[in-house]
């Protein structure tokens, strides 16, 4: 199953987080890899998304639907700034 | 309240018998690849099958030796929580009651681990009494990697997403510890007869 | 909406008019969600294949055959019938005249859609930024906005060039394969020139595109990706 990218998950970011993230940058805490949200590999067809470190495949980000909300899990990073 | 697309009706959907189709559940014939992350493909002199944790002692089978131990063939329905259900899937595996065989322990959950990092974790009553299997068959054919080949746990009474693909083992635990999903809000134990998708329900 | 455009056998443009809807910049997307009278939901996103500066809302769909979603919209849409649609959304992978150039472009097969917008706000903002075109489909059949882009190339000095991957027309003289780094090294210019890249289409292609231009020297912040893909 090819990954897509940030992109895919950039209406639910906005959904999550009322703004565009897929500008932001972070660093994977894993490896210390850097990289825009939109660099991510992502995938979509499961239970939730997941976006991925590229260098690594440490999982960056989790998205979740839970009843009308969206659960968001950014704790693969070590550090992430809005673009 | 979103307004309907005129005509649209989705992925082409099968008629089935009712009593078989779960609460929210649509039944396709199509056999969709869902997936966490990369297809993983550890090669198979590299393979192990563990069970591990609240055990007297850990069991490994390498893949011949799993490959030697007795395989069943099941005919089950399978139910995903993203709403598809596949009726009449046929899986060639090792029941995890042969697995389990001998095994002495105190524990009452299990976590199922696989390649990748993914896990996911059921009551230990839950994958014996033969109601869970290592898969490493679908459809007279060896279980193609993007469907969880070699090897995936098949819990069929339960939501799809407890039967972990790529599984390399089960810990054995005293405590019940919430796999990937369930640590983000999908239901602890996942009947689909219960409609049970998310925590609460 | 307002009108369904046949642009190839398996693709079709859907041309609307969003009420409330306040512009987009070249490269966004919209996400379409469509509702089944039994309440059965289905969503997915497409590239705006219009620019900001036209006069209508443009989505050019490619039929899947197993999709779930494109075959609604290229078979049994009609005129008049309205869509669920979230966006613009995007701020990564999208070019506005300001940032510049020299503007390379690398299509594969529909991800060739947000590249027209990009190319299309080009031409209508009378941009001075040197454009390149590279398209890869799999015969001229398949290349999307056939007239539009070559007539982008013959009168409006954008190089546009195609690169037909599995049947070329008799007499054809442009490039026959899937991309390379012998093929993106020549339609791109040097990496001192640092283009500004925006390459698109499905996740192998957009692969071995970046890691051709990435070798040849290309600043990677400098190359932007899109993957496509069936979700």
């Amino acid at each position: 199953m090819d990954a897509l990218d940030g992109n895919a998950i950039a209406g639910q970011l906005v959904v999550a987080f009322g703004h565009e993230m897929t500008t932001a940058s972070g660093v994977c805490g894993r490896c210390g890899g850097q990289a825009l949200l939109a660099e991510t590999n992502v995938y979509l067809r499961a239970p939730g998304s997941v976006a991925r470190c590229r260098a690594c495949d440490n999982v960056l980000v989790v998205m979740v639907e839970v009843r009308g909300y969206t659960v968001v899990d950014l704790t693969g990073f070590s550090a992430l700034e809005p673009a | 309240m979103a307004f309907i697309s005129r005509g649209f009706r989705g992925r082409r959907r099968e008629d089935a018998d009712p009593s078989r189709v779960p609460p929210g559940q649509y039944v396709t014939s199509d056999f969709p690849v869902l997936s966490a992350g990369p297809t993983p493909h550890t090669p198979l002199d590299r393979w192990d099958f563990r069970i591990v944790g609240e055990v007297d002692e850990p069991r490994t089978w390498t893949w011949d030796e799993f490959q030697a131990a007795p395989h069943e063939t099941v005919t089950v329905d399978i139910h995903c929580v993203t709403k598809w259900s596949k009726l009449d899937t046929t899986w060639t595996g090792v029941s995890v009651d042969t697995l389990l065989d001998g095994v002495a322990t105190t524990a009452g959950y299990v976590l199922a681990f696989s390649d990748g990092g993914y896990t996911t974790n059921l009551p230990l009553a839950d994958v014996t009494g033969g109601k869970a299997w290592i898969a490493d068959g679908y459809a007279g054919e060896p279980l193609d990697p993007e469907h969880g080949g070699p090897a995936r746990l098949l819990v069929p009474h339960l939501y799809f997403w407890k039967s972990a693909k790529w599984v390399r083992g089960l810990e054995l635990r005293r405590d019940d510890q919430p796999g990937f999903w369930e640590g983000y809000g999908y239901h602890n134990y996942g009947d689909p007869w219960k409609e049970q998708r998310y925590a609460g329900d | 909406m307002v009108e369904l455009v046949e642009q190839t056998r398996q693709t079709k443009s859907i041309v609307l008019d969003p009420p409330d809807w306040t512009g987009h910049r070249a490269g966004q997307h919209v996400d379409v969600r469509l509702t089944a009278d039994d309440g059965y939901q289905a969503q997915r996103s497409y590239s705006i294949a219009s620019a900001p500066e036209d006069q209508h809302l443009e989505l050019t769909v490619e039929r899947l055959d197993d999709g779930e979603v494109s075959p609604y919209l290229v078979d049994e849409l009609r005129p008049g019938d309205q869509l669920e649609l979230r966006g613009p959304i995007g701020g990564y992978f999208v070019w506005e005249r300001s940032l510049g150039g020299p503007l390379l472009l690398i299509g594969g097969g529909s991800g060739i859609v947000p590249l027209r917008a990009m190319l299309r706000h080009h031409l209508a903002t009378a941009s001075d930024v040197p454009v390149r075109m590279l398209y890869s489909a799999r015969s001229l059949d398949d290349v999307i906005y056939r007239e539009e882009l070559m007539q982008a190339g013959a009168e409006h000095g954008i190089d546009v060039r195609f690169t037909l991957t599995r049947k070329q027309p008799a007499g054809w003289d442009g490039y026959a394969r899937r991309i390379d780094r012998d093929l993106i090294g020549e339609v791109s210019w040097p990496a001192g020139e640092r283009p500004l890249v925006y390459v698109c289409g499905p996740t192998p292609f957009v692969e071995t595109a970046a890691e051709a231009l990435v070798g040849l020297g290309h600043e990677p912040g400098r190359v932007r990706t899109e993957r496509f893909g069936p979700t």
